[in-house]
């Protein structure tokens, strides 16, 4: 014999309910059968013995109904209703089965089953969108790999590198005739050039030669960028010449 | 005392300094195996180390205290061999004066390094005739210009912000934008109907970017780094005003392999063909070590031979992480490259750059 309201009176209020999780203004219900989760007369699943739940395996929403006749057998206490996927249909099948039953379960079935199919097909939304993959990191092989990185940023010496290669192209000639510097750089770089042996060159040099030679040896004021001064120096040399294709990107080792 | 068990006799050559020499005595004279007949020799030179290796290995001896004391005679024979060699040399170099032989070049990580068969060569025909056919052949060409558009991953912080309004003007003519939960998918259709030619998504983790998206856009190939240490503009020293307009000059600097010159190139074709010289901006992308360190200067010549410059600009470290074929697809993409740590960290001296 189930008396619900004995066994109300003990586990609701006066000894313990495994079940039950108090805090400061409601008392909640962690049984996996309970309708609302809220540890009540009407909604405790221990309590009632006509009582009803909706739950959900993998997608498939069911309708687990209370048998009270078999409460000697609680692995056997819960009769199991499958629902069908369509919402209304699903609505209904709730109504059939439990038709003659109090409107409180009825309508907390109904209220539970539809937040369910809401979070289900949040959750089939969810997994179109993007996915945010977490990558672990490895303390042992980002520690090493700063210390590696250190010591690559003191071998590779990027000033030198970087004043090396800039000189390099002023060398090469890449620059042109923006900078305007003393003689025997410019010989230098002219016997550089006649070895190559391409005839553009020459003439270039050539040109370079006849403006340096003209010009007193004087070192690169502060702005190179004033093209307009170094211009007006040599505006009596009217050669048309052709700077080179620049090779801008070249990869060196 | 009359002990003929091997394990004491392994004391024996350890503990002179401690009071066993009584019983040493009397076990060598006993020549036991694994000493033989060093002990007898021991005995007269009690003071100084065995003369020739012992045939047990100082791992061996059991007593933590004992090893230990027998490890460090070891290391301190060995270092008095070393000395005693380097007199040596200096003496026999001095004596020779000018007719000594060079000195030798201390070995580095560089002139140790494993040889990597697909260095490229700069005459090999094969790979010219590569890169004239491959993504950046028509921006080599002349034919497109670059346009970048750099953007974040989800709710960007403040550092990760600073950053890519510094690298837009690094770059010339590149574009920020916020990523506002859009997929990288459905962007990049958009972007190449606009005729961006970058796309650069910088990652952000624990507000501070920490890895780099580089995808070449009609279909070019997508590059993923892992940043670290980034230096924003104002955390430079001694560094000079904002860069301007002017488009940098580029330089890169060792990247020898066949991935290394792929890599190199797609960081060239970031920037616009035709420097401008009147700038005096360089942007650097030197790899050493497999790490690619990003420098960003303004120079300036003072004569011929020598040069100034200052740094402008944010720095930061870059390594690949993975190379892809077409543009982003993280699930379908073709992996061209992808950094196998058990495998290529293993050795120290082998890079992939």
């Amino acid at each position: 014999m189930q008396h619900d309201d004995v066994i109300w009176d003990i586990i609701g209020n006066k000894q313990f309910c495994s079940f039950k999780v108090k805090t400061k203004s409601q008392g909640f219900c962690r049984n996996e059968y309970n309708v609302t989760g809220l540890c009540n007369r009407s909604s405790c699943p221990l309590a009632n013995s006509q009582y009803a739940t909706i739950r959900e395996e993998k997608g498939q929403c069911f309708l687990y109904m209370k048998v009270i006749e078999r409460a000697a057998f609680p692995a056997k206490m819960w009769e199991k209703v499958k629902l069908s996927k369509n919402y209304e249909k699903a609505l209904e099948q709730i109504d059939e089965n439990l038709i003659y039953w109090p409107r409180f379960i009825r309508h907390k079935c109904k209220q539970r089953f539809t937040k369910i199919t809401q979070y289900l097909i949040r959750m089939r939304k969810l997994v179109l969108k993007r996915q945010r993959k977490l990558v672990p990191l490895s303390r042992k092989v980002e520690r090493r790999e700063k210390r590696k990185e250190e010591k690559a940023l003191i071998a590779a010496q990027l000033d030198n590198a970087i004043e090396k290669e800039l000189l390099e192209r002023l060398k090469q000639g890449t620059y042109g005739d923006i900078y305007n510097f003393p003689v025997h750089a410019f010989d230098k770089a002219l016997e550089q050039q006649d070895a190559e042996s391409e005839s553009e060159e020459e003439e270039e040099g050539e040109e370079e030669e006849v403006e340096t030679k003209t010009k007193a040896s004087r070192s690169k004021g502060k702005s190179p960028a004033n093209g307009s001064a170094v211009r007006k120096k040599r505006a009596y040399v009217e050669i048309e010449y052709e700077t080179e294709p620049v090779a801008k990107s070249r990869a060196t080792s | 005392m009359d002990i003929t068990e091997v394990p004491v006799s392994q004391d024996n050559k350890g503990k002179k300094k401690k009071n066993k020499k009584g019983k040493k005595k009397s076990v060598s004279q006993e020549g036991n195996g694994e000493s033989g007949g060093v002990d007898t020799k021991e005995e007269k030179m009690e003071k100084s180390e065995p003369a020739f290796p012992p045939t047990f290995s100082v791992s061996e001896i059991k007593n933590k205290q004992r090893r230990h004391l027998m490890f460090m005679k070891l290391k301190q024979e060995k270092r008095k061999q070393k000395m005693q060699i380097k007199k040596k040399k200096k003496k026999e170099r001095e004596a020779l004066g000018d007719k000594a032989p060079p000195k030798e070049v201390p070995k580095t990580i560089e002139n140790q390094r494993v040889y990597d068969e697909t260095t490229v060569d700069p005459e090999d025909e094969e790979i010219a005739f590569d890169e004239g056919t491959d993504e950046f052949s028509a921006y080599f060409n002349g034919l497109t210009n670059p346009k970048v558009l750099i953007t974040t991953s989800d709710r960007p912080r403040g550092r990760t912000v600073r950053f890519c309004e510094q690298l837009a003007t690094v770059i010339p003519n590149a574009h920020v934008y916020y990523r506002r939960g859009l997929a990288l998918k459905r962007i990049i259709p958009q972007c190449i109907a606009r005729n961006f030619t970058y796309l650069i998504v910088i990652n952000e983790d624990r507000k501070v970017p920490n890895g780099l998206v580089l995808c070449h856009l009609p279909d070019g190939p997508t590059a993923h780094f892992k940043i670290s240490s980034v230096r924003l503009r104002k955390e430079m020293k001694r560094r000079g005003k904002d860069p301007t307009e002017h488009s940098p000059e580029v330089i890169l600097n060792n990247f020898t392999t066949r991935l290394g010159h792929s890599i190199g190139r797609q960081f060239a074709a970031l920037f616009p063909q035709d420097p401008q010289f009147v700038g005096r901006q360089v942007a650097t992308f030197h790899n050493q070590r497999d790490f690619v360190f990003f420098r960003f200067h303004r120079y300036i010549f003072k004569n011929e031979k020598k040069v100034g410059i200052q740094e402008l600009g944010p720095r930061f470290t870059l390594k690949l992480r993975s190379l892809q074929k077409g543009t982003f697809d993280s699930k379908f993409g073709e992996y061209e490259w992808v950094l196998k740590r058990h495998e290529m960290d293993a050795c120290r001296r082998k890079f992939q750059l």
